[in-house]
């Protein structure tokens, strides 16, 4: 289906079934029960699920693929961002024109970063980028105050009066009057499920961008990125030319971070500088990696997992901690509240580092090869002497 | 007129003369062996002729075309492909993945933006793929990591990607170095039949002896960077200066 063999059709149709039934997925305890914390349902988490799910998998054509580690992709999702939010300020609330800039100005701005960053490889091309990135972020907040707005972020003021923008128009971000941050809410009992304009604006086409990766991994362009990342040598001497394969990539990955920056002002229409920082490039990484690089559906995972767990912990406090441990005798309860309450609210990046560090170590093909492992564990195949490719793990190369 | 005319190359690494007024016509169609002791420069005019060295005087064309100045991949779409010492292959992909890469090269060129087509549905490379890989004989291999392969089969891969560009001149950098016997004569036997069934020249370096008598239509010996003399095998074996430079120190 679509020029998608049977295998990748089902991961298509699993990952959009997941996507559809998400507000009822994410929302499988009761409003007012106690696990109610645990809920993911609601509009701005799902809308952020999706949003970071697409710039992951973009990540991932140019890091899963060719090998090449950005620490700068925050700069087009910022530039995405400040692109949709001037298309509010001048045509109006609209957001696909806002969405369409979003990307081909991220696309242009990849192109020239890409041109310079890839002269160089490995850590040299990492430092490139993220001083790219840095000195965009720099320059969002200073000389480029006039397209910014500097630290206030990138707004619409009521005194912009866009072009298109009429009085019975909505007066925030709306497709075609949809009104991007209206939600239907459908109470089944105790439960309620929130079903979110944006949500599935961003669903729908994290879903294209799902699927376009997948045409790129089955591509002869996906085939020689791989090449790229394999050996740039024989690459060479095989008459095919690294660098456009590596700048293609590089710009359409950029296009996908666009794509996100563009999202995030259609669902919230405001742009500031720190989404361009480099704790932000340093997530799309993390998401990547965790999930699985290179692989079709782990940056999608590893977004989805590090945006949850962000929020839960986020909302965990010392007294949640109580109320969990107060059965336990006070000299336990104490110091184990004491130890814990550092990895949770504001201590969530040290979850996050841990967590990581679990991952790169033991589970170095992220939570995709974990998901691999399980299923193996269960077919009740021999486990642990076989690696990915089926053959012994301890096959080695007598003749090297 | 050779299809590869070396004329008068130098090359200096600072103080040392790596390749000093070198001179090598290869007829079309031949096989011809640069032998010389080690640090006489092979590879040094390996690299020259592939695009990786450019010499500091002296012309290189292949086809009356000068590849002086070209990158490597150029070098490569103008017909010369290039077998490396210890083989060059793309160890994380399949077998049948890394024959598919130089029948894409060969088709599409240095660079192609295909990002929506389908490989499986590129029925020319994948028939020509396969064949390569049956003349070969690796089709039972097609789905193996190149990587996990033998190193005797890597070569044979390696061989077959360059053959399946048919290139006009194929070169070799010691195709047998580090090999143990058996692999040596299969990779003499891959080469003599090549050379019967196609329109080929080959270019090979090469330090086993063994190898060069079984396969060379011509030699060049090379000795601290300049040609000694050039030959036919036999000629070259009863060869006195040979003898001194080079057979008797290795007999
Ligand atoms: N990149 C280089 N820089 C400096 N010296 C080099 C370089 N490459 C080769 N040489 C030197 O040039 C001489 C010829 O080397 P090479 O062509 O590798 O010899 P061969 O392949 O015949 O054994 C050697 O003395 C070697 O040390
Ligand atoms: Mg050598």
């Amino acid at each position: 289906m679509l020029g998608l063999d049977k295998k990748d059709t089902t991961l298509l149709i699993v990952v959009a079934v997941l996507a559809l039934f998400a507000p009822f997925l994410l929302n499988p305890f009761p409003t007012e029960s106690a696990l109610a914390q645990f809920n993911a349902g609601y509009p701005d988490l799902m809308q952020r699920f999706v949003i970071f799910g697409i710039f992951a998998i973009g990540f991932n054509i140019l890091f899963g693929l060719t090998g090449y580690l950005s620490f700068g992709h925050a700069a087009f999702l910022g530039v995405g961002s400040y692109a949709a939010v001037w298309m509010f300020k001048l045509l109006g609330y609209n957001v696909v024109p806002g969405i369409i800039l979003s990307v081909i100005v991220a696309g242009v701005f990849a192109l020239l970063i890409g041109f310079i960053s890839l002269r160089r490889s490995g850590i040299y091309f990492s430092i490139l980028t993220l001083a790219f990135a840095q000195m965009s972020f720099a320059m969002a907040y200073s000389v480029l105050t006039p397209i910014t707005n500097g630290e206030t972020g990138l707004q619409v003021y009521s005194s912009d009066n866009p072009l298109f923008q009429t009085a019975t128009d909505p007066n925030v971000p709306h497709l075609f009057g949809l009104v991007m941050r209206e939600s239907y809410t459908m109470k089944v009992g105790a439960w309620s499920f929130s079903f979110n304009n944006g949500y599935y604006l961003c669903a729908i086409l994290m879903l294209v961008a799902f699927y376009i990766s997948i045409r790129i991994f089955r591509s002869p362009f996906g085939l020689m990125l791989r090449a790229v990342k394999s050996n740039q040598q024989r690459m060479n001497y095989t008459g095919l030319s690294a660098r456009p394969y590596t700048l293609a990539a590089f710009v359409i990955s950029g296009m996908y971070a666009g794509l996100a920056g563009g999202l995030l002002a259609s669902m919230d229409p405001l742009a500031g500088a720190e989404r361009m920082q480099w704790t932000a490039s340093g997530e799309v990484v993390l998401m990547t990696i965790l999930g699985g690089a290179g692989t079709l559906i782990g940056p999608v995972l590893g977004a989805g997992f590090i945006k949850y767990f962000e929020n839960i912990f986020s909302k965990i406090n010392e007294s949640t901690l109580h109320g969990w441990f107060s059965w336990l005798p006070d000299p336990i309860e104490d110091p184990l509240v004491w130890l814990l309450e550092h990895f949770i609210g504001g201590g969530w990046a040290l979850t996050l580092g841990t967590l990581f560090m679990l991952v790169v170590i033991f589970l170095p093909g992220g939570l995709v090869e974990g998901g691999q492992r399980i299923g193996r564990l269960i077919s009740g195949k021999s486990r642990g002497t076989e690696d990915e490719t089926g053959k012994p793990a301890a096959t080695s190369h007598p003749a090297e | 007129m050779g299809i590869l005319e070396v004329k008068n190359v130098n090359k200096r690494f600072g103080g040392l003369q790596a390749l000093g007024n070198v001179n090598l016509s290869v007829a079309e169609n031949t096989v011809h062996a640069i032998i010389g002791p080690n640090g006489a420069g092979k590879s040094t005019l390996l690299n020259v002729l592939v695009g990786k060295l450019i010499p500091d005087t002296g012309s290189v064309m292949f086809d009356g075309k000068s590849v002086l100045g070209r990158a490597p991949y150029e070098i490569n779409q103008m017909g010369i492909s290039r077998v490396f010492q210890t083989p060059e292959i793309f160890g994380d992909l399949t077998v049948m993945e890394n024959m598919m890469i130089p029948c894409f090269a060969k088709r599409d060129g240095a660079f192609e933006l295909n990002p929506l087509a389908s490989v499986g549905k590129q029925t020319d490379i994948v028939e020509r793929a396969e064949q390569m890989l049956i003349d070969m004989k690796m089709i039972d291999k097609r789905h193996m990591h190149a990587a996990s392969m033998s190193r005797g089969d890597k070569r044979r891969l390696e061989i077959g990607m360059c053959l399946s560009q048919q290139p006009r001149l194929l070169l070799l950098d010691e195709p047998t170095a580090g090999m143990a016997r058996a692999d040596t004569n299969n990779t003499i036997d891959l080469l003599k039949q090549i050379k019967a069934e196609r329109d080929i020249t080959i270019a090979i370096i090469e330090h086993d002896m063994h190898v060069v008598f079984s396969l060379a239509e011509r030699i060049t010996v090379l000795a601290q960077g300049t040609p000694l003399v050039e030959d036919t095998p036999d000629k070259i074996k009863g060869h006195p200066k040979v003898r001194e430079a080079y057979l008797g120190e290795s007999a």
